[in-house]
């Protein structure tokens, strides 16, 4: 007989500890980029991700992680699926997530905007309040709403004088 | 005659051999696993476990054909914007459209897989045992006139205000659009619009922010501006001009009449040039040829000289592996 429950959640507990290829401090769990593990037909691993944005090229990444990691502790069959809706926010990134950015010298994200009605223009340069995860100053200046990832902006402080790097609010 | 023993006329770096006992210079890369190789994986089905049943009363052609339009738009957008790669004014910027080109390349990416799913007729045959995936086959494998693309998206980038203004009224019409298509009755469409909201949000925020920087900037600045926005303008009508399958996939509730934003998206373009102090061009559209414009298939030379050099790789080997 098989025990569904025990196996989703033996699956879950390894598919958790896969990190993001792009940002490897953080699990795909804390990125809340793993949504789902289930387990269907004769005890087929089923593991639901969804992309961070449309063109985020680490999916594959992570669908072999995934794989590999899942099929080295046991599991025979693993299907990773893609689940586009609902779309990611980064408000799913986990307190623990938020933390373990802060301690690569990433910074969080704040909370995601709320959208209500048709979404407002906005011409002047993004504020958040952020403060540097270097040295903790509260001054610090955009430098581009786009970094090296599609999940990044860049900032600078003008204390340390440190480029950072800041997961944006989506 | 040298002797190959003879360090002084031994290659410095002997090709690796494959085949060598020892291994190539190149295996530790790799790790034990190719599949960790970053630029060789890739999903094999980009909507792997999403629904794509058609929703009831919906044409599959017309959902293809729709489908084709909004990634076309997309995927013609992010070839341009990625032609800026290495030649954009600076670093940030260079890095900024390259992000924007990615996310739109990513959202033409999953229409285009939408559009083979709903009707697999649209997507060009392959040779036997080729491994090109259909959302591939359509970007890579279709003539000119099958785009079904509006010609806005597809004329030369010209300088940075010619793409800034370009982007400007691109991201707002598409921004305008995929609010109301993410309630769409198709699963997948609505997903794909809920997401891009996000993305273009940003983009319009970009090229919103660039356009009043460069109308206020120096001279120079606003002068080029003025005149990449007076020679895009003649393109902007065709975004809000209906095409039957438009209407018909609207009707159906899984597409949106991009007629019905028109006025929206006026609102916004009319704060920008506010802001930034600039006329609304008063430039006539560009005709089509006997009513037929880009979604029809009808485009500008420029379309043949883009997809000659997007697809040239991909038709050179169409059963080549990645």
């Amino acid at each position: 007989m098989l025990d569904r429950e025990a196996l989703r959640e033996r699956a879950y507990a390894v598919a958790r500890t896969v990190t993001d290829p792009e940002m490897p401090m953080l699990t795909l769990e804390d990125l809340g980029v793993l949504r789902e593990v289930d387990v269907a037909g004769e005890g087929e691993v089923v593991v639901a991700i969804t992309p961070t944005y449309s063109g985020c090229p680490a999916m594959a990444t992570m669908r072999d992680d995934l794989v590999h990691r899942l099929t080295d502790a046991g599991f025979e069959e693993v299907r990773v699926k893609v689940a586009l809706s609902p779309a990611w926010s980064s408000d799913w990134i986990t307190e623990r997530g938020r933390r373990a950015l802060a301690d690569a010298g990433l910074s969080a994200p704040g909370p995601a905007p709320r959208r209500d009605g048709p979404i407002t223009l906005d011409l002047l340069p993004t504020r958040r309040s952020l403060t540097c995860p270097r040295c903790r100053s509260a001054a610090v200046e955009l430098t581009s709403e786009f970094g090296a990832t599609a999940c990044k902006a860049l900032y600078r402080c003008t204390d340390c004088l440190e480029p950072f790097e800041h997961v944006k609010e989506i | 005659m040298t002797n190959p023993t003879d360090p002084a006329h031994a290659p410095s770096h002997p090709a690796p051999d494959p085949n060598d006992a020892h291994g190539s210079i190149f295996d530790g890369l790799l790790g034990s696993d190719s599949s960790q190789w970053a630029f060789g994986t890739d999903f094999e089905d980009p909507l792997a476990g999403v629904d794509t049943t058609i929703p009831d009363g919906v044409d599959p052609g017309d959902l293809a054909a729709y489908c084709l339009m909004l990634a076309d738009d997309a995927l013609v957008a992010s070839h341009r914007l990625s032609e800026w790669c290495s030649r954009a004014p600076d670093l940030e910027e260079d890095i900024a459209l390259a992000n924007v080109a990615l996310d739109l390349l990513g959202q033409a990416r999953l229409l285009l897989a939408r559009a083979a799913a709903a009707d697999a007729t649209v997507v060009p045959a392959l040779p036997e045992g080729s491994p090109v995936p259909p959302e591939d086959a359509l970007a890579f494998f279709r003539e000119a006139g099958d785009f079904r693309n509006v010609r806005l998206t597809e004329v030369p980038n010209g300088d940075f205000a010619h793409t800034i203004a370009r982007l400007l009224v691109l991201s707002c019409a598409r921004l305008a659009l995929f609010e109301r298509l993410a309630t769409s009755r198709d699963s997948v469409l609505a997903a794909v619009a809920a997401k891009g909201v996000k993305e273009l949000a940003y983009h319009r925020d970009y090229a919103g922010r660039w356009f009043l920087t460069l109308a206020q900037g120096t001279d120079e600045s606003r002068g080029r501006l003025l005149a990449a926005l007076d020679e895009i303008w003649p393109l902007h009508a065709e975004l809000f001009a209906t095409h039957p399958v438009e209407r018909a996939v609207a009707d159906a509730g899984v597409g949106v009449d991009p007629a019905t934003t028109a006025a929206e998206v006026d609102v916004v373009l009319e704060q920008v040039f506010a802001m930034s102090g600039v006329e609304r061009p008063g430039r006539a559209p560009l005709a089509g040829v006997h009513g037929r414009t880009g979604r029809d298939g009808l485009h500008t030379e420029a379309l043949s000289r883009l997809l000659a050099e997007m697809q040239v790789v991909a038709r050179a080997h169409p059963s080549g592996r990645w």
